[in-house]
């Protein structure tokens, strides 16, 4: 009892508005918001870890979890953090449609938003649709994945995580290694990385990374062993499979062979390196189980619990706006 | 005979820029010294070989050579390949991965060197498909292949129809360095055409293709070049108007190679005349101003590589009408008589036309031989230039007997042949 109060304290002391009216891109935060929005997550972690896990700064707000896309662990994920705030949740999984995209998504929009949401998650295969659906609602909206664009909440859990595992990001250096083409997870973690601090290398088939990424900011290898030297941290992207077939790369052995991470590729990072995924993982084609299964070495299981914790703070956070 | 000297010969290098008298010590399958100069001690303790003044060149270096192995066996197979380069003087042959199945694995790619080396006749290397069975769809395991051996990507003589695989492949192969091959033929103006048109090809009656086929796919490739960055070579470039793109993208600075077949330098389309089918080629045989154009590129460097282009198609491929007929040329064992007609006829110096037979492909593919140079390995032929030949196809030592120089009189003979230190052909 005492310590659930004690948990709750901490988060009021904490809780401060969000910088922007919705969160749809890294570039809503600010290094000092996104430190804020940590020390925030951070005890939503100790909340989690708590048996009584229920608050109710949520409480009587309504939140929609919109998927136009397939997803698990991220739709489940945003559920628990919002229900965990006291909040009304209804996850719609909504099917792609062969009409076009947009109307259906502005006329989604309006129907919803006479619903009167406080909170619209959405996921969407278009690169810019939770923009354009933010300009059509009153309530807050949070980007859950909106094409090879961005996945900003994946990219502040990865820095909670981060954080917890190494105490400092800036100054870590941080290999993002794979489909960083098609990879929205890529954009939102080179973005947030850069602003905290963290040097970014990017690593990849020459097919798979675009061939202006250097000017993100970041370095571009395509050699794993030339990439991972001196690496803190590296980060493995998901590899769709059809892009696998002879299409972007010849073959998932190939893909394994150069790119892959093992034992053997892990040993040319620093000795202490940590391995990240966002998940869900190819085993044994863009990761070795293992790498991924050890926990000496693996943050893959502390991402998804950092999943949750950071979504709270960003709810939380959001709704302070709005209060 | 592990250790011996070939003494009293005209050494002709044309990686060191060398044409004069000298000697070769070979031992352990290595070029252990090479003497220039006139009087030297002979060697003593090693077996002697007398070349009596005659020329003794690196051996000729074929990278466009196809078989029928696997697949096609009765065509050709990778041991009556090597024989007939043996017999041609070629040392190494470089086989296209237009087999069947394609070579566009690392198993193929492996199965065909071990092939090659288990014969102990000539260095037998095998370039990787571009993309999966030759299809111009899917990308072949370009990295898997390359740590295998494979030399450079090539679909052989399929167009990589589609730019966007082309692309890729580019991209992806310049991200390992890797050499990549094409032959630009612009497939939509190229179907089903068997000739260059003009005014012969049309009082023939047959389907032509005009010559600016050629130019417009290789600006095409070049543009990718230029955007990927990928190592190229233009294979069997064979127009004036494609060597003008290819000086453009040099000049601009761009790596690309280039390849030009020994028919393209030999004949011209007044050859398919009487529709004779071993004239039959792809690309097909062009104006005699191209011709001499081509032999002009060879002459300033702008061609790289000659090569022999051999095809092997059987009689049954042949003997059928010329527009049915199958297209190519067997070529590995007249090669280098084919080429000294530019030495005799067109005045080109012995070591301008041995450069892109020798040392040019060992440049471009990263070989060690190709050079008369102590540590090389010891390939070496010993020939006459002005020997008089009568080509027999009957006679050649490939399966297929498609030569178009079948009864034409040559100058040049290769009277021997060394391969890694082993004496591979003898004609002395």
């Amino acid at each position: 009892m005492s310590d659930s109060s004690t948990a709750a304290d901490a988060i009021r002391e904490r809780l401060v508005p969000f910088p922007q009216p919705h969160f749809l891109s890294a570039g809503d935060l600010n290094p000092f918001a996104a430190a804020q929005l940590l020390d925030l997550a951070d005890a939503f972690v100790t909340l989690n870890r708590r048996s009584a896990k229920t608050l109710d700064l949520m409480r009587g707000r309504t939140v929609v979890n919109l998927f136009f896309e397939n997803s698990t662990r991220t739709s489940s994920s945003f559920e628990i953090a919002a229900k965990r705030l006291g909040a009304d949740v209804v996850t719609m999984p909504v099917q792609a449609s062969s009409v076009a995209k947009g109307e259906t998504l502005i006329d989604t929009a309006v129907t919803l938003n006479a619903m009167k949401p406080d909170v619209l998650v959405v996921r969407h295969g278009a690169s810019g649709a939770a923009d354009l659906l933010s300009q059509k609602v009153g309530c807050a909206v949070v980007n859950a994945g909106d094409g090879r664009h961005e996945h900003p909440t994946q990219a502040l859990l990865d820095l909670l995580t981060l954080k917890r595992a190494f105490g400092e990001v800036g100054g870590l250096t941080v290999a993002i290694c794979g489909d960083v083409a098609h990879s929205r997870v890529a954009r939102s973690n080179v973005a947030l990385l850069s602003m905290m601090g963290a040097r970014v290398r990017l690593i990849g088939p020459p097919t798979l990374v675009p061939k202006d990424a250097d000017r993100w900011g970041c370095e571009v290898f395509h050699d794993m062993r030339e990439g991972l030297a001196g690496c803190d941290v590296v980060m493995m992207l998901r590899l769709q499979l059809e892009r696998m077939e002879g299409a972007f790369v010849p073959s998932r052995r190939e893909y394994f062979r150069f790119w892959g991470l093992d034992r053997e590729k892990l040993a040319w990072a620093k000795p202490d390196a940590k391995v990240m995924h966002p998940g869900p993982m190819n085993r044994g084609v863009e990761i070795d189980s293992d790498v991924a299964d050890d926990l000496s070495v693996s943050l893959i299981q502390d991402q998804v619990e950092m999943g949750v914790a950071a979504r709270m703070a960003v709810l939380a956070s959001l709704m302070e706006r709005r209060a | 005979m592990s250790a011996f000297a070939i003494v009293n010969a005209r050494l002709l290098d044309p990686a060191s820029n060398y044409d004069g008298p000298g000697a070769v010590l070979v031992g352990d399958g290595r070029v252990t010294e090479v003497v220039r100069g006139g009087a030297t001690q002979t060697p003593t303790g090693l077996e002697i070989i007398d070349a009596a003044g005659l020329c003794l060149s690196p051996g000729l270096i074929d990278i466009r050579v196809k078989t029928g192995e696997p697949g096609a066996e009765p065509k050709e197979t990778l041991k009556s390949a090597s024989l007939s380069a043996a017999a041609g003087g070629v040392t190494t042959i470089v086989v296209q991965p237009d087999t069947e199945p394609a070579i566009d694995d690392p198993a193929t790619v492996e199965f065909v060197q071990a092939r090659g080396a288990a014969l102990e006749l000539v260095t037998v290397l095998a370039a990787g498909a571009a993309t999966q069975g030759c299809g111009g769809e899917r990308m072949a395991e370009l990295g898997l292949m390359q740590e295998a051996g494979a030399l450079y990507f090539t679909d052989g003589d399929r167009v990589i129809r589609n730019t966007r695989t082309l692309q890729r492949v580019m991209t992806y192969a310049a991200g390992f360095n890797a050499l990549v091959a094409a032959r630009p033929a612009e497939p939509w103006l190229s179907e089903g055409a068997v000739a260059t048109s003009g005014e012969l090809a049309s009082r023939l009656g047959l389907a032509g293709v005009s010559a600016i086929a050629e130019r417009i796919q290789l600006e095409r490739d070049l543009a990718l070049v230029e955007q990927t960055g990928v190592r190229f070579l233009a294979d069997q470039i064979s127009t004036e108007g494609a060597l003008e793109v290819l000086a453009r993208a040099r000049a601009k600075g761009l790596e690309v190679a280039a390849s030009v077949s020994i028919n393209h330098l030999c004949f011209n389309e007044v050859d398919i005349g009487d529709y004779r089918t071993f004239y039959r080629l792809d690309p097909p045989l062009r104006t005699e101003s191209d011709r001499l154009a081509m032999i002009e590129a060879v002459r300033d460097g702008l061609i790289d590589v000659i090569t022999s282009a051999h095809t092997p198609a059987p009689a049954e491929d042949k003997r059928r009408p010329f527009a049915e007929a199958a297209p190519g040329a067997v070529g590995l064992e007249t090669l280098l008589p084919a080429a000294l007609t530019l030495h005799h006829e067109h005045g080109l110096e012995l070591l301008e036309l041995l450069r892109p037979l020798t040392i040019g492909p060992a440049a471009l593919l990263g070989l060690d031989s190709g050079a008369l140079e102590a540590g090389a390995p010891a390939d070496l032929i010993l020939f006459d230039p002005a020997a008089p030949v009568v080509i027999d196809a009957d006679r050649l030592r490939s399966k297929s007997k498609n030569s178009p120089f079948d009864g034409r009189r040559l100058q040049g003979k290769v009277l021997m042949t060394v391969a890694g230190g082993r004496i591979v052909h003898d004609a002395r």
